[in-house]
């Protein structure tokens, strides 16, 4: 039997933080104007949770990557050709909304039920791990919820850092205010990483990772099963671009002491 | 009628953070609002008999506390605990709590355990037409909506900065302690102790009046064709170590190092602000050498006064999102900047 860790990464996607974005009233609610079309990323701290996974499974003989995303798959298959280079995991599909809009709690019921269907999972082996925050919602809620439905205790988020200690135990770097980490430790398995940036870069791209990870990658998506969000609980009464304009006043010419000095004046005041 | 449950935690020194006390005002406001409603204190944590003296004439109903060692830690499960413990005892329908960095982690957690729905990053409360509606952020701080739930209870977290913090005269309050088993389990985790950023390395730091924003433009080639990493790391560390300003950088900044280019030595991803990165609440905020669109400059949506120095009038950073901006050399400017500042400092020794 193996001893390696099994990591499941949980992630959506998200429109490239380049497009502008302009929310409109579809018939399901609130969306992104031709949201379809807008070019998409993996979602940004949840990149750094696969980049994180991908690193702490080559430390540990046996171990597994998975990666749960729950997005439209023709947008996913476009993401995928990027990602799969990044690093070897196993995709699991499923085929649903992953706007900012839709209510977290829909999503984590789905997360969490996908993740109990992968075949011979191993709970005293299992790190869950994604993104502390969605760079689309942006609410911290879904991890929190997923760990709660499959009755996880050990959870943790804003985390830049684990681990592994001689005895097996972990020590976890959450993030907390002006730089500092709070570092816990726990020796026992399942836990839930909600990760901030980590440390490590973003991985270059190795066609050889992207060509192993794509002969599961596009059964994966062709079979993706379909759910629906419903937002049954949550009523948004309006949603706009924040009116943010402001009159720049433009300053050219000024000698650099006179800027300076209005400088230091605007400070001190 | 609604019950609203305040959710608060104490900190190590057994006071009550500046943003519990800005969402007690919160919930004081809208308890005001909402007719026949009733507003109920539970703190978690220790000393919390100190803590409550401090907002006992608030005006609440009661207060409950779960209080003990066990729970003097920030700790997912014993957190969870002790919140649903406060949640199932007082039965709300509202629940309002400061988006701290604690609560943030395990509120929606916990709120699950009891049936109910959590919102974070709240920035605003409204009452329209006798409903509840909460304003939060979407696409990091790119959208904003006003929302509301049908479902009850409903958490609240509200973030810091929004409300004026609660301030009263201190006086005893009774104090109803709930009484919590801890499995074995839920301690398991233990904090074993924090992790300081290197000395000498400036961070975001939430208390300060300034944020200054360093762009990628300070690790660029200058007028003379040359980088100067070195004067550019200086100038930036004796204008905080002057100012004490709180140090942001754009994104490009940060990254940069991991593609093998220059960069200042001090910065890492805890300084970054915009879409990747922290929206940091300070009143004044300067913007050097950065460049950007809308994506970056949402790292300052937040900071009320906003100056920048760029060589470019037309900067998307600066244009329509700054008050002033000087079009000028930001390697001369803050050297000035600097040898002012370094004057009066001296005059007033």
């Amino acid at each position: 039997m193996s001893n390696g860790y099994q990591i499941i990464v949980c992630s959506g996607i998200v429109p490239d933080p380049l497009q502008t974005l302009e929310p409109v009233q579809t018939p399901t609610g609130p969306g992104l104007k031709n949201e379809m079309m807008l070019p998409a990323v993996l979602d940004t701290w949840a990149s750094h949770a696969l980049y994180e996974a991908a690193h702490l499974a080559s430390k540990v003989v046996g171990s597994k990557v998975w990666l749960v995303s729950l997005a439209p798959k023709t947008k996913l298959q476009q993401v995928m050709m990027i990602v799969a280079q990044k690093a070897q995991f196993e995709l699991v599909a499923v085929d649903c909304p992953s706007g900012g809009f839709s209510d977290p709690y829909e999503s984590a019921v789905v997360l969490a039920d996908t993740i109990k269907s992968i075949p011979g999972l191993d709970f005293n082996r299992l790190f869950i791990f994604g993104g502390w925050e969605s760079a689309s919602r942006g609410a911290g809620v879904t991890l929190q919820i997923v760990g709660e439905r499959l009755g996880i205790i050990n959870q943790f988020q804003g985390v830049d850092e684990i681990k592994i200690n001689d005895d097996g135990s972990f020590d976890v770097y959450e993030r907390i205010t002006e730089g500092k980490h709070q570092i816990s430790q726990f020796s026992k398995l399942p836990a839930i990483l909600g990760w901030a940036t980590g440390n490590l870069p973003e991985p270059k791209n190795n066609p050889q990772i992207g060509m192993v990870n794509m002969r599961t990658i596009m059964p994966s998506i062709q079979r993706a099963k379909q759910v629906k969000l419903e937002n049954k609980n949550l009523v948004f009464t309006s949603v706009q671009l924040p009116k943010q304009e402001r009159t720049t006043r433009i300053v050219k010419d000024m000698p650099v002491e006179e800027i300076a000095r209005e400088i230091v004046e605007w400070i001190k005041q | 009628m609604e019950k609203i449950l305040v959710l608060l935690h104490t900190e190590s020194d057994g006071s009550i953070c500046r943003g519990g006390l800005e969402s007690l005002n919160a919930s004081l406001s809208v308890k005001t609002q909402l007719a026949e409603s009733e507003l109920v204190i539970g703190i978690v944590g220790n000393n919390v008999k100190s803590a409550v003296s401090n907002i006992a004439g608030c005006g609440a109903k009661s207060f409950v506390a779960v209080e003990g060692e066990q729970f003097d830690q920030p700790r997912y499960c014993t957190d969870a605990i002790a919140i649903e413990s406060i949640m199932k005892a007082v039965k709300p329908s509202i629940i309002i709590a400061p988006a701290t960095i604690r609560w943030n982690r395990v509120v929606p957690g916990a709120a699950y355990r009891v049936g109910a729905a959590a919102d974070t990053h709240i920035t605003g409360v409204l009452i329209k037409d006798g409903v509840l509606k909460a304003s939060r952020w979407y696409y990091r701080q790119r959208i904003e909506a006003l929302i509301h739930r049908t479902q009850r209870p409903w958490v609240l977290l509200i973030d810091s900065g929004v409300f004026k913090p609660y301030s009263g005269v201190p006086a005893d309050a009774q104090i109803e302690i709930l009484n919590v088993e801890t499995p074995e389990t839920a301690v398991q985790t233990r904090v074993i102790g924090y992790r300081e950023p290197p000395v000498g390395h400036q961070t975001i730091r939430p208390d300060a009046k300034l944020l200054f924003v360093a762009g990628a433009g300070w690790t660029k080639k200058q007028a003379d064709g040359k980088v100067h990493i070195e004067e550019a790391e200086k100038l930036i560390l004796d204008f905080l170590n002057l100012t004490r300003a709180s140090l942001g950088s754009s994104k490009s900044l940060v990254d940069i190092g991991s593609e093998g280019q220059a960069v200042l030595s001090f910065l890492s991803h805890l300084n970054q602000i915009g879409q990747t990165g922290s929206t940091p609440r300070h009143p004044k905020g300067l913007a050097t050498c950065c460049h950007g669109e809308e994506p970056h400059t949402v790292g300052w949506r937040f900071i009320n006064e906003r100056r920048a120095i760029n060589l470019d009038p037309n900067c998307g950073w600066a244009r329509g999102k700054a008050d002033v901006l000087y079009v000028a050399d930001a390697f001369a400017v803050m050297r000035k900047v600097n040898e002012l500042f370094s004057g009066s400092i001296g005059k007033k020794r």
